[in-house]
């Protein structure tokens, strides 16, 4: 387990100068990331913020090998650039002591919508990469459409708060549990306030071999509607209001990374977004509770689980 | 900053970009409204304001804070809002 002072001697990865906006969360999960896994990898990322922001012709920010094809394709193609190297490995013409690792990259539009099937695809034949989808919970570079990881009552253009609808009507999919669904070794959620658990979980990620997945919040404070310094509090408070609970499965086991000590109303987290501001009228006030509860609900099972699967 | 743009006989075949994070290259400080000052004598270089930058700005030195890279910092001020010890202030640039 690496200390910070010890990450700060490490060769930084992302270089200044890419276009995200002043404050944003995706490039902290990225820096993070990177620093966690070193200069040995090969990144593809779907289309969104990062690939755009990071990638302006003619420059790019990537001092690691970059792909970028298309939407729905990041765990496709790492997928196909992982093949090629264990069969180029397998040939001779790579070095056979020498070991890269893949990652791919998604928002959650490219990961959760767009490029669902290709990351199942990918998971399911057992390709030996790591997929880690930011989650800012809507398509955020083309102006805050919904995506299905736009919380519910979230209001965002697509599904704009006013007289006919109060935000997003549908509730967000949980797909952490969807890649669970496919019975890969490891998968987790991690949140960049915590970089201690995100390094270590990236760390034990690409030390594995097979498909991985790491679910990472990354607060977005455009679509937020949120202050421009409030990338990192506003993670730490979708931690501790259990919105995004910190866990890893490894081999079917669920750890859960942390539990906070007191477990803060949703609304805590909520109050700070404009997106959700229309949710604090008193006839919203059952959207409230119906996200309450959900949370509520999720976090028990968690627990329950945990308690479960515990070595005896 | 870009030095202007090329024609296509200066742009390499494929248009491949040949260096690996040329984007340094791009100074994206001119965004900044609030400038980040650093007090150096509360600093316990605990290097938060590192670890949480999204723009690569906070340079490290043997363990230690060095300086905020002014080329890239967009002004975001997540450093001063994280730091510990509040030793980061926002001042509006213009009024320094």
């Amino acid at each position: 387990m690496a200390t910070l002072k010890e990450l700060s001697k490490r060769e930084e990865l992302l270089a200044g100068g890419h276009r995200l906006c002043a404050g944003c969360g995706a490039s902290i999960v990225v820096r993070q990331i990177l620093l966690a896994a070193g200069k040995n990898v090969v990144v593809s990322c779907s289309t969104g913020c990062l690939e755009v922001a990071t990638s302006i012709y003619p420059y790019t920010s990537w001092r690691v090998p970059f792909f970028h094809s298309a939407f729905e394709n990041s765990a496709a193609t790492i997928c196909g650039v992982e093949a090629m190297y264990q069969l180029q490995k397998r040939k001779g013409k790579l070095p056979v002591d020498e070991e890269i690792k893949f990652i791919g990259l998604g928002g959650d539009g490219g990961t959760y919508d767009i490029g669902l099937q290709s990351l199942s695809g990918g998971l399911e034949r057992g390709h030996d990469f790591l997929f880690v989808c930011y989650d800012n919970g809507a398509y955020m570079n083309t102006g805050i459409q919904r995506s299905s990881a736009t919380p519910l009552g979230a209001a965002t253009t697509t599904s704009p708060a006013g007289k006919v609808i109060p935000g997003k009507t549908q509730y967000r999919k949980d797909l952490t549990d969807i890649v669970e669904a496919h019975h890969i070794p490891y998968l987790a959620q991690a949140s960049p306030h915590n970089w201690k658990d995100l390094n270590k979980k990236v760390e034990k990620a690409l030390s594995i071999r097979g498909p991985k997945f790491l679910n990472v919040i990354a607060p977005c404070h455009r679509g937020w509607r949120s202050g421009i310094n409030e990338a990192i509090s506003l993670s730490k408070l979708a931690v501790d209001t259990c919105f995004w609970p910190l866990y890893e499965i490894e081999n079917g086991k669920l750890t859960i990374n942390y539990k906070p000590k007191n477990k803060k109303p949703l609304t805590e987290w909520m109050k700070l977004q404009g997106r959700f501001k229309h949710l604090f009228k008193p006839e919203n006030e059952h959207i409230l509770q119906q996200l309450q509860q959900g949370i509520d609900c999720k976090w028990n099972n968690l627990l329950k689980r945990e308690e479960v699967e515990k070595p005896c | 900053m870009s030095t202007g743009l090329k024609g296509w006989k200066d742009i390499p075949i494929g248009g491949m970009i040949l260096e690996a994070g040329n984007s340094a290259e791009y100074e994206t400080g001119g965004w900044r409204t609030f400038r980040p000052v650093m007090d150096k004598e509360k600093c316990k270089n605990c290097l938060f304001c590192w670890i949480y930058c999204p723009d690569s700005a906070i340079q490290v030195e043997n363990e230690k804070i060095k300086e905020i890279d002014l080329k890239y910092c967009k002004g975001c001020g997540i450093c001063a809002a994280e730091c510990p010890a509040k030793a980061i202030e926002m001042v509006e640039e213009g009024k320094l």
